[in-house]
């Protein structure tokens, strides 16, 4: 697989297990790059990156091991791949869940702890514009039933606040937001989240 | 970086957002805890929480209303993906109560007994998103005109037969098909014709779909009725009696998760239709009594 991450040929995969993946694609098509949905194995042999969508994080996690897909998936993030984990993706790069299932293991891919559903339920889903680091204008964050950021390593670097909460960090090759950024018309975040690419 | 303003809460987007998010699942009508926590377990993503599924409220008869808040609040506290709860078509207090509960979801359904008969529940006065069934495109649209964040297709609840679904469900997106082909002048037979919003016509004719998810329901029964409903277009399923009416409910409901997802997989969906125990009986269309899918205007 050496040399498959030369920008051309690249392809960007979209988690395709349940939740908001189509949503993903329409914005990283808009963007103009190739992207594949992934459910098998074999999906994501063919892609250089992953979005991992909003939705349910523990019928994601069932699904992950009934598609056999965890193990390939823990070992791409591990070897470098580029990730990028929005609301219930971002659940499972997490080291450790807080208020999940416990048979739900988390990728441990990024020095944060996650609570699942920490702002309560669908009626305190909310919208709140938030200054992200190196963006000029606010941008418009969608949170639906969202985890928060309970605790992050010092290794993580955190690139947008809401109010007290962290909610868009990055360390190394893994990107994750608690809000839904495939939900507004806006293709600043998955842009930056390409450049790492 | 600054410290957040103020934030909005209730809104369409957050309302279509939960929608969003459902998309790929399966949410499954459950009637006390223990079914949750099964529903959970199997892979939902949502469960639908009511006092009798379909299949029993068609065999007792009698008027169905809004379940126990006892009962709803039972299933919040054993699981931690969203519960949904049903009001009868155009009892605007029972969604209230069910927004007062902290429902997620509310799904203004014809399978309970309407207690309005022109009137739907004006669902932009709630901060909690309402879902409604439709069995064609002018339906859906006079729905979300007034305010439903999700449609989804009524099909017959409780007889385990798919075949009212993939009508609806046909319909639907055939008609979506249809007025992405029509030139401008036609989107006004086309609003007159499905009885809805020109403006709400003029915009799929544009984007080519409707303005909120569409899911599908009534009469799912096993994994290949679940991809069947996918493969059509539905973006979720909704899966009533089908789960817990049928001999070994647990297996059938991971199934019916797992083929959603795979849903253009047949070897995957072969391999975990296998050994499912029977489904449920079920009943032909010809030998039901009331049709719950003409309820709702």
């Amino acid at each position: 697989m050496v040399g498959v991450s030369h920008n051309k040929s690249r392809i960007v995969g979209v988690l395709a297990l349940q939740g908001a993946f189509s949503r993903h694609q329409n914005v990283l098509k808009e963007l103009g790059v190739a992207t594949r949905q992934v459910r098998t194995p074999q999906d994501l042999e063919a892609v250089n990156a992953l979005v991992m969508p909003g939705g349910e994080s523990t019928t994601m996690s069932q699904l992950l091991e009934s598609s056999e897909i965890f193990e390939p998936l823990a070992k791409r993030v591990k070897d470098g791949m580029a990730v990028f984990g929005t609301c219930a993706g971002m659940i499972l790069l997490a080291k450790k869940i807080i208020d999940g299932r416990d048979d739900q293991t988390p990728f441990g891919a990024i020095d944060i702890e996650v609570q699942r559903n920490a702002y309560g339920r669908q009626v305190d889903s909310f919208e709140a514009d938030i200054d992200v680091d190196s963006l000029e204008k606010p941008f418009h964050a969608v949170f639906i039933r969202a985890p928060r950021i309970a605790s992050l390593g010092s290794q993580v670097k955190v690139l947008a606040y809401c109010g007290d909460d962290v909610v868009l960090a990055q360390q190394n090759n893994i990107l994750v937001a608690s809000f839904h950024p495939e939900l507004t018309n806006d293709i600043r975040l998955h842009e930056l989240f390409l450049k790492g690419v | 970086m600054a410290k957040n303003e103020k934030n909005m809460t209730g809104s369409m987007v957050v309302k279509r957002g939960l929608a969003e998010m459902l998309k790929g699942g399966v949410i499954m009508d459950v009637v006390n805890a223990d079914q949750a926590k099964i529903a959970e377990d199997a892979g939902a993503c949502a469960v639908m929480a009511l006092e009798r599924v379909p299949a029993d409220i068609r065999r007792d008869g009698g008027v169905a209303r809004m379940s126990d808040p006892e009962m709803i609040e039972k299933i919040q506290a054993v699981v931690s993906i969203p519960v949904m709860a049903k009001a009868r078509i155009g009892h605007f207090v029972e969604a209230q109560v069910l927004e007062s509960l902290g429902v997620d979801f509310i799904d203004e359904s014809e399978v309970l007994t309407p207690a309005d008969e022109s009137h739907h529940i004006d669902k932009f006065l709630f901060k909690t998103p309402v879902v409604c069934g439709a069995t064609n495109l002018g339906e859906a649209l006079r729905r979300i005109s007034e305010g439903a964040a999700l449609i989804r297709s009524k099909g017959e609840a409780g007889t385990g037969n798919i075949v009212e679904a993939v009508r609806h469900l046909r319909s639907i997106i055939g008609d979506i098909r249809k007025i992405t082909q029509a030139d401008s002048a036609e989107l006004f037979e086309w609003a007159k014709r499905l009885q809805a919003p020109l403006p709400l016509v003029q915009e799929i004719a544009e984007t080519g779909w409707l303005q909120v998810p569409l899911f599908c329901a009534g009469g799912i029964a096993t994994p290949s009725d679940a991809a069947l409903a996918m493969q059509l277009g539905a973006e979720a399923v909704f899966v009533g009696s089908g789960i817990f009416k049928s001999n070994d409910p647990a297996p059938r409901a991971k199934a019916i998760v797992e083929a959603t997802t795979h849903f253009r997989d047949a070897e995957i969906i072969a391999k975990v239709s296998r050994n499912l125990g029977a489904p449920m009986t079920g009943i032909g269309m010809d030998n039901i009594q009331e049709r719950f899918a003409e309820r709702g205007w």
